[in-house]
């Protein structure tokens, strides 16, 4: 298993984690450069992602879909802010319709993915700062989950009602 | 995470990931149903139904109390709002994401 450390903190919202792949900076690097290797790793098998436009660069845009079983789509965007190859970069996810507007209802998590040579591979650090327990939970309802999550999205549903 | 954590996270992905305790947590954040009533919507036995009950009562999500002879069970809600289930199902997810990662990176080595 890659995954070598998750950290949650509860009061910042924040979850940072860290993986080990057996591939050179670079090589990570591009799966997030090339829109065709991103919607193989994004989206879970039961929600493959689509990538229709794919800037990474500072002020660039990434804007995905993603399709439930169902067929119905979740769409979303990045707002990229901060590029520095192959090191890091940072960028706001956020929810859109489907126009890809930015849903300005729902709050934006802030990312950032850093990788760094490590024994002959990659360290991957991943972290991403919620602003809201509410803004958290639109982001595992829009289809994000595995497994169980669908089922937590109908328990909210009943909840409202 | 702390080893805790992580066995609670267990608990929780592993009380939810079937459809009849999902079910029976709908039913039971809808309100207080005694065991009895809620064995009696399912085609199996009552003690099959308990044993999902417990499942659930272990995973944080259900709450139990007796009146007279009868148990009651009804759903915590605190629980399943809480902002660490949401982040350990966020890390459910980006788990899933790693192992995508890993998978690609070495079909590309091939």
């Amino acid at each position: 298993m890659p995954v070598v450390d998750v950290k949650t903190d509860i009061d910042a919202l924040t979850l940072t984690i860290v993986a080990d792949f057996a591939a050179p900076v670079e090589r990570v690097w591009q799966i997030y450069a090339d829109p065709r290797q991103l919607e193989r790793v994004w989206g879970p098998p039961q929600y493959p992602a689509t990538f229709v436009d794919h800037e990474l660069s500072p002020g660039g845009r990434m804007n995905y879909y993603m399709t439930s079983p169902e067929g119905e789509k979740f769409c979303g965007y990045w707002r990229i802010t901060e590029v520095s190859e192959p090191d890091f970069f940072a960028f706001a996810d956020g929810f859109a319709d489907e126009q890809f507007n930015p849903n300005t209802d729902l709050p934006e998590s802030q990312n950032v993915y850093s990788f760094a040579p490590h024994q002959g591979g990659t360290r991957a650090t991943f972290v991403a700062t919620y602003p809201s327990a509410e803004g958290l939970q639109q982001v595992l309802d829009m289809g994000m989950i595995e497994g169980a999550t669908a089922a937590i999205g109908q328990i909210d549903e009943l909840l409202a009602a | 995470m702390t080893e805790s954590d992580e066995d609670q996270a267990d608990a929780l992905f592993h009380a939810l990931a079937d459809r009849t305790r999902r079910d029976i947590l709908r039913r039971v954040l809808a309100g207080e149903h005694s065991i009895s009533a809620l064995a009696a919507s399912y085609e199996m036995s009552f003690a099959a139904v308990q044993k999902h009950v417990a499942v659930l009562e272990r995973a944080g999500l259900l709450t139990k109390r007796r009146q007279g002879r009868e148990a009651l069970a009804s759903g915590d809600v605190q629980m399943l709002r809480s902002a660490g289930r949401l982040l350990a199902e966020l890390e459910e997810v980006w788990r899933g994401r790693i192992s995508r990662i890993d998978d690609l990176l070495n079909q590309l080595k091939e």
